[in-house]
């Protein structure tokens, strides 16, 4: 029997030979073979394309079980590209797949993380450890603001909205990952412009796995995870907060008496250690030979470590794909189902517990009866105090946020070669994408954490979305090759018609029936409407040029500013094509890339932003007036919303030049890539002159900004040999961010437009977008420090020497964007054994420590003397009696490295009578993170640490079983 | 299919401009919505589709707003929480990055920005068939723009941003309406309120006139002639100089006032109430005095939800040992109480008054900590009860149905008083009997000519008028604000107070406004 190396599924059809005679044979749709062969001597040869070669003495074995490895040769790999699929070799722009064999390893269970760390360029950074947590992918870093910077994602043929449904934070976790076949990461705009206004962000096409020729086989895969708590924040100890508070407050008795006996770890309160299991089976083959089928079920159930966060998921997937008229008439039929059962557990009960008193009992079950047992802080005369912090095991344990989100994308792409001319085809894709969400949150009428539901009896809030997108492709494509000239000419047209359409209910009232929130519906849609076309000229295999243009038109803008052009054109050489290398027994590859394109940015969260639109006010929110009475009459308001009638698509121009190498016939393969990307027309939020618009701020068109970096990767194998197999890869990046125009105000003065909200006091914002400087700086006064290296509290840098310490003293200090991205991954393989490993390092990226700017001061200690709160033991360090927002002291340098998995699995071969094959591993996530930062953890995307889920560290033991 | 993108709003709630005004009833609609911009932050109440961004919706209601750089930064209120630079208020070391200030700057802007919307879609309407009531319609708008013009003008000078509905929607940037000490929104002011109480021959939008509960809520023109009254009583803060001319103006307000004979001091309570005459001026059924409320703020505890407006001012004091089912909430916030200077304006200059409202068991009178509310007296005047002792609308969730006098008869009598001084060194007897009305409603003994001199009237208004928002504007009118002629705990953030410099008396205008707008100018000092 043969089987991949990769995956252990059976390779059909591969060439069987004794060595030095004819006798031969091939594996069959389960791969496995029988041969006659002379006698102990014999040596076997199996070759395959796309796998190395390989070779086995029989010796007196009577079954021999071949693992064959993936070739590293790429060059004539398929990759899907926009419309479309073209062989690795005639790519023109800097286009990376990632296909099953590369993906991360491990507890696994939203698909961003099976490529984390894999390709240069792209970070990926998940929102915390929570299940089903969201991932913020970005590309090249972000080209925009406060428009989206999220890459467009293609699931088999289908756009998908970025537009997150509610009760799912995680867009992509709609499809299994062990479905996934392939990830195509188009990151210049040569590849990426054929999808236009929604490629600015780099495009991630993601395939899912089809059936193939050949008999059933089966496949099943589960794991059982434990998830552990990796860290938690230092806050002060019982005996610690005791000692501090006494020192401070010892000789008020008022203020003693808020302290309790207890020694409570909140944050130990409130974690745990958790468990998540993950079963997946599939059945995949073909009906006679024209319907190849896979079909597949998947079910996941995820503890989160805190407490009463947990996801259920179930997912279905089916792929059809059978061919008509003698292969002339191709259909892939896709349907993916998923449902959700998610119960999300308040996070902000982290922060609470970093600051929640650590002298309090977390239950008395007679003192606080009326609460269901939990501390709750009083009045004197015992009444809840209502803005006091909530006990954070109350808040988990009585409040219950359950949501079901069910979803089907599905999608029917129908190929036509024409009969009389098959050079062209026609290519018809009509997909769905649909969801529906409902969620309720139920507080418990002891609830007294929410102190209004408490007064009423527990509330009840229930929320329903529906989302409901739909997508018509149609494109034509003709190639031709003309043979004398050895040219081919690849020219494809089309059309597109999107249609995005969502509505949100909510209903939210009082256990006694009072209501707390009026009921509401929201409903919006948008159109983008688009006709595109591609010329592919290939020359000899060496010279190939590539140009696109598309044309899209978005509803989100006014007539005028509606329709947008995006070109691009890019040409490559093949250079181990040309004769002098073609028989070069060290260059096995050698390609120059050079593209440019436009692409464009509709994606700004307002469907009707260019229009004066008013809203209507609900019924808790009116005006008042009496009647001569004075009995009360309630008139609805209308409010008029700010709006920017010019506002236009944001386009970004990029250039890139790459180079793709093999050496010793692609035992070391690389890329190395330089690009420049100007965004102009940036569209960004920001805070308007007062009294020009309808708002305070706006999402309007306000400057230019410019990315350039490098992208360098290397992939080799460092050991061949019978015995062992050990790759290793390598990747780079490097990126530099700068806003180089801001419209808005011309004036040389102007300092930029504040964003990044911290926590604590109301509307602080300690990061800026200034021209000259990159994206999200922090905007932060200049910390004083003593002799002895202690932050002097209000103590700052008069850097415009005036006299007086204020705003204008403050200066842009860092921002969160890495300069530098690094990712390693290995694989070793001995025999039936294999271990590997995957790893980031982020170098240079800055992080405001919220947690602590936010928690460590004197005032923190006790509010009002009527209740107390914790800090973290940063108070050491700072001595601060009020909170110090600003200081610099707070952005710290948080480069890290985490070693994301470490995996090591064993395979047999012979067990049920030699038919199946079984495969056990371990894998540990997150294995361990190295970084100076003092929070919690480094990776926190946009560069503000506040109330962060920490990242479970992850033990997991999984087999693999199948025929 | 290309005509897909030619979108309208499906939403239920949104609509463009020709949908949304149809009829004079929707432009009602639009009107209601520059009033509820006074009591709630946003189209959902309490939180949720806030009208400004970026800021805590509590935080940012328009009277919560006011009332933070209005009583905070003075003698009759100190503030106790940690909130960012909140302590500041209170303590009159504010800079240009306040948040506090900020939210309340944009605010009043909001109010002119929505007067201005307003504005130019009514006029639309003008003269059409069933659109009659337009004029009146418009001239509403354009006292609710010229009072938020008022309290921008009296707190951050004439260098605000001068927008009318003449300007366009868009991305400009507003021109000041002047120098710091210019008279530009001032002329404005004046002109505007003059033209809709038809003073102007060529004008013919007139607001209301009378009072009562149909109308103490709606732009009327007492309410107009108080804020002229205003305005010209406290020129001295607006324009570089004092000048006579401006207090006879303010005179001939008032007096126009008390010659519609629309009003009167409600001197009588329903049979059987807790509360004392005085205090149900401060109730959730103050509509009831409606004939000395020239106009109100409105709110409603289940209608016009908000963390901001009486709700805060009643929650936010109420701590220490008090009991919040007392004053008609369940919340209890804990910030808000007075310092002793304060109290001193009763203990010590009129100790048989019946106005303080006080609450003291627990509380030391003396502050040595900002932050500890059982230091300082709490102050009850403001109560979500009615007169008969039932709760308001709201006792669960704690929101107020208490309405704010913005304007009442009573300070109209404290401010002629004051005229009188100011022009001729003598209250008059009408006057000074009409002082001894509030006296004597209020519980406290008649005083006579030898006694009210401009040094007792600043000390009357604080009696009277405490915790109504009226506090800054009168002790900068008297220099009492800043320097040090007059100090309290905490003033200059210091317990036992010291003088603060006199630029304080203008509050910044918000960096960030200065940054987007270079066409703004920082006002002095900061």
């Amino acid at each position: 029997r043969v089987v991949s190396g990769d995956d252990d599924e059976p390779i059909p059809g591969v060439n069987i030979i004794e060595k030095g005679t004819a006798n031969g044979t091939i594996t069959d749709g389960n791969g496995n073979y029988s041969i006659q062969v002379e006698g102990p001597t014999s040596v076997l040869q199996f070759s395959f394309v796309g796998y190395q070669a390989t070779e086995q003495p029989v010796g007196n074995q009577s079954t021999i079980d071949i693992s064959m490895a993936a070739s590293v040769s790429e060059l004539s790999e398929v990759v899907v590209i926009g419309y479309g699929a073209a062989k690795k070799e005639d790519l023109t722009g800097s286009v990376k797949a990632i296909s099953t064999a590369d993906f991360n390893q491990g507890s696994i269970t939203s698909p961003q993380e099976l490529l984390n760390g894999k390709v240069p360029g792209v970070q990926i950074t998940n929102a915390g450890g929570a299940p089903g947590a969201e991932s913020t992918i970005r590309i090249r870093g972000g080209s925009s603001l406060t428009a989206s910077n999220d890459p467009l994602i293609v699931i088999d043929g289908v756009p998908i909205d970025n537009q997150k449904i509610s009760g799912m934070n995680n867009n992509l976790n709609t499809i299994n990952p062990n479905d996934i076949e392939t990830f195509t990461v188009l990151k210049d705009a040569s590849a990426t412009a054929i999808y236009g206004s929604r490629a600015s962000n780099g495009v991630i096409i993601i395939t899912t796995k089809k059936g193939r020729a050949g008999g059933l086989s089966f496949d099943y895969n589960g794991n059982v995870a434990v998830n552990t708590v990796p860290k938690t924040i230092d806050n002060l100890s019982t005996t610690q907060f005791r000692d501090l508070y006494t020192e401070r407050f010892g000789n008020d008795p008022d203020l003693m008496a808020l302290l309790g006996d207890a020694q409570t770890d909140w944050q130990d309160a409130i974690l745990r250690t958790s468990v998540t299991t993950d079963h997946n089976a599939s059945v995949s083959g073909s009906i006679k030979d024209w319907l190849p089928y896979r079909a597949s079920v998947g079910y996941s159930y995820n503890e989160g470590i805190l407490k009463t966060s947990e996801l259920e998921r179930f997912t279905g997937n089916i792929n059809l794909n059978p061919k008509f008229f003698d292969d002339h008439l191709k259909v892939d039929m896709s349907l993916k189902g998923m449902n959700i059962e998610n119960r999300f557990a308040d996070t902000g009960t982290i922060f609470g517990a970093i600051g929640f008193d650590p002298t309090q009992v977390i239950r008395d079950e007679t003192e606080f009866a009326p609460y269901g047992g939990y501390f709750t802080w009083l009045t004197p005369n015992g009444q809840p105090i209502d803005i006091a912090p909530g006990n954070p095991v109350a808040t988990l344990q009585q409040k219950t946020d359950r949501s079901t989100v069910n979803r089907f994308i599905g999608n029917v792409q129908l190929d036509y070669k024409l009969h009389f001319l098959p050079e062209l085809h026609v290519n018809l894709n009509l997909g769905t994408d649909r969801s529906k969400a409902g969620g309720n949150v139920v507080t418990d009428p002891m609830g007294a954490f929410d102190f209004a539901a408490f007064q009423n009896g527990g509330a009840n809030r229930r929320y329903d979305e529906k989302k409901r997108n739909e997508l018509l492709d149609l494109y034509l494509q003709y190639i031709h090759t003309f043979e004398e000239t050895d040219l081919t000419l690849d020219v494809m047209g089309g059309y597109s018609y999107q249609h995005f359409w969502r509505e949100q209910t909510e209903t939210d009232v009082f256990g006694n029936g009072n209501i707390r929130n009026p009921e509401k519906i929201e409903r919006s849609e948008n159109f983008l409407i688009s006709f595109f076309g591609r010329m592919n000229l290939n020359w000899k295999s060496k010279y190939l040029i590539t140009a696109t243009l598309r044309n899209d038109n978005s509803s989100r803008f006014s007539e005028d500013n509606r329709a947008g052009i995006f070109p691009s054109l890019a040409a490559s050489w093949n250079i181990n094509n040309e004769a002098f290398l073609k028989e070069s027994q060290t260059i096995s590859q050698l390609k120059l890339r050079l593209g440019y394109g436009i692409t464009g940015q509709q994606d700004i969260g307002a469907d009707y932003g260019y229009l004066g639109i008013y809203t209507r006010g609900q019924t808790t929110a009116q005006a008042i007036g009496y009647d001569a009475n004075g009995n009360p009459i309630f008139v609805q308001t209308i409010r008029p919303e700010g709006y920017d009638e010019n506002l236009k698509w944001e386009t970004t121009t990029t250039y890139n030049a790459g180079i793709d190498f093999g050496f010793f016939d692609d035992r070391l393969t690389g890329s190395l890539d330089g690009y420049y990307r100007i965004t102009d027309d940036l569209l960004n939020e920001i805070p308007i002159a007062a009294g020009s618009n309808l708002s305070n701020q706006l999402v309007t068109n306000v400057g230019s900004l410019e990315n350039k970096g490098f992208e360098f990767s290397l992939d080799g194998v460092l050991i061949q040999n019978t015995d062992w197999y050990w790759t290793l890869g390598v990747n780079a990046t490097y990126n530099e961010n700068e806003i180089t125009k801001l419209t808005q105000v011309d004036d040389p003065s102007y300092k930029g437009v504040e964003t990044g909200d911290i926590e604590g006091g109301t509307g602080n914002r300690v990061q800026i977008h200034s021209v000259g400087y990159p994206a999200f700086s922090f905007y932060v006064l200049e910390q004083i420090y003593d002799d002895n290296g202690k932050p002097i509290e209000g103590a700052y840098v008069d850097r415009d020497n005036n006299g007086i310490i204020n705003d204008d003293d403050r200066y842009r200090y860092k921002n969160s964007a890495p300069a530098v991205l690094l990712g390693i991954n290995s694989r070793l393989t001995y025999h039936d054994w294999d271990f590997s490993f995957s790893g980031r390092a982020s170098i240079g990226n800055y992080v405001y420590n919220n947690v602590n700017s936010n928690s460590a001061f004197y005032n923190n200690l006790q509010v009002n003397g009527r209740f107390t709160g914790n800090t973290t033991t940063d108070i050491y360090n700072t001595n601060f009696q009020n909170p110090q927002y600003f200081s610099d002291y707070y952005v710290e340098d948080a480069s890290y490295f985490r070693l994301d998995n470490v995996m090591v699995g064993y395979n047999f071969h012979e067990i049920f009578g030699g038919k199946w094959h079984a495969r056990v591993y371990a894998t540990v996530n997150n294995v361990f993170v190295l970084s100076g930062y003092s929070g919690l953890d480094p990776e926190v995307f946009n560069g503000i640490d506040r109330n962060v889920y920490p990242r479970p560290r992850t033990f997991l033991l999984g087999v693999n079983l199948g025929f | 299919c290309l005509s897909d993108l030619d979108v309208v709003p499906i939403d239920p709630n949104l609509d463009t401009a020709d949908k949304v005004y149809q009829t004079q009833n929707d432009l009602e609609g639009g009107l209601a919505k520059i009033y509820a911009g006074f009591s709630v932050s946003g189209q959902q109440g309490p939180a949720g589709n806030g009208d400004l961004k970026g800021f805590d919706e509590g935080n940012s209601q328009y009277l919560r707003g006011y009332w933070v750089c209005q009583e905070l930064p003075t003698d009759e209120a100190i503030n106790g929480w940690n909130d960012g630079n909140l302590p500041k208020m209170s303590q009159i070391t504010w800079g240009g990055g306040n948040e506090f200030i900020r939210s309340f700057y944009y605010r009043a802007i909001y109010q002119v920005s929505l007067a201005n919307e307003f504005i130019r879609q009514a006029k639309r309407f003008e003269g059409q068939d069933g659109f009659d009531r337009v004029p009146e319609l418009i001239a509403e708008a354009r006292y609710l723009r010229a009072f938020a013009y008022w309290h921008a003008l009296d707190l951050f000078g004439n260098g605000v941003p001068f927008v009318t509905e003449n300007d366009p929607v868009g991305a400009f940037l507003p021109p000041p309406a002047g120098a710091i000490k210019g008279d530009e929104l001032f002329n404005f002011i004046s002109s505007e309120i003059k033209a809709i109480l038809g003073e102007n021959p060529d004008d013919n939008n007139y607001l209301i006139s009378g009072s009562g509960t149909t109308i103490f809520g709606r732009a009327n023109q007492g309410a107009a002639r108080m804020l002229l009254a205003k305005l010209y009583l406290n020129h001295k803060s607006y324009l570089s100089s004092e000048d006579n001319q401006w207090y006879t103006a303010a005179k001939e307000e008032l007096d126009k006032i008390y010659a519609t004979n629309a009003y009167s001091l409600v001197t009588t309570k329903d049979a059987g109430s807790p509360y004392s005459v005085y205090e149900t001026l401060f109730l959730a059924d103050n509509q009831k005095a409606a004939s000395e409320i020239i106009w109100a703020f409105t709110f409603d505890g289940q209608n016009a939800k908000s963390f901001g407006g009486t709700t805060y001012i009643i929650n936010a004091g109420i701590g220490g040992q008090m009991v919040s089912t007392d004053y008609g909430t369940s919340g209890s916030w804990g910030g808000n109480r007075t310092t002793p200077e304060f109290v001193n304006l009763f203990d010590q200059k009129s100790p048989t008054d019946g106005r303080d409202l006080f609450f003291t068991q627990g509380q030391s009178k003396e502050i040595n900590q900002q932050d500890q509310f059982t230091q300082g007296y709490a102050v009850t005047k403001f109560k979500n009860k009615k007169q008969d002792g039932t709760d308001g609308s709201n006792l669960s969730e704690g929101f107020a149905d208490v309405n704010f006098p913005v304007f009442r008869l009573a300070d109209a009598y404290l401010m002629s008083a004051e005229l009188d001084l100011r022009l001729n060194n003598t209250v008059t007897a009408e006057n000074l009997a009409r002082i001894n009305q509030i006296r004597t409603r209020g519980g406290a003994p008649a005083v006579t000519n030898a006694v009210v001199d401009l040094d007792w009237m600043i000390e009357e208004r604080g009696r009277e008028l405490y915790w109504e928002g009226h506090r800054r504007t009168d002790l900068i009118r008297f220099n009492q604000f800043t320097g040090g002629a007059y100090v309290w705990a905490f003033k200059g953030g210091n317990s036992s107070g010291r003088p603060v410099e006199d630029y304080f008396a203008v509050m910044p205008i918000p960096s960030t406004d200065v940054n987007a707008n270079p066409n703004l100018t920082q006002n002095p000092g900061y």
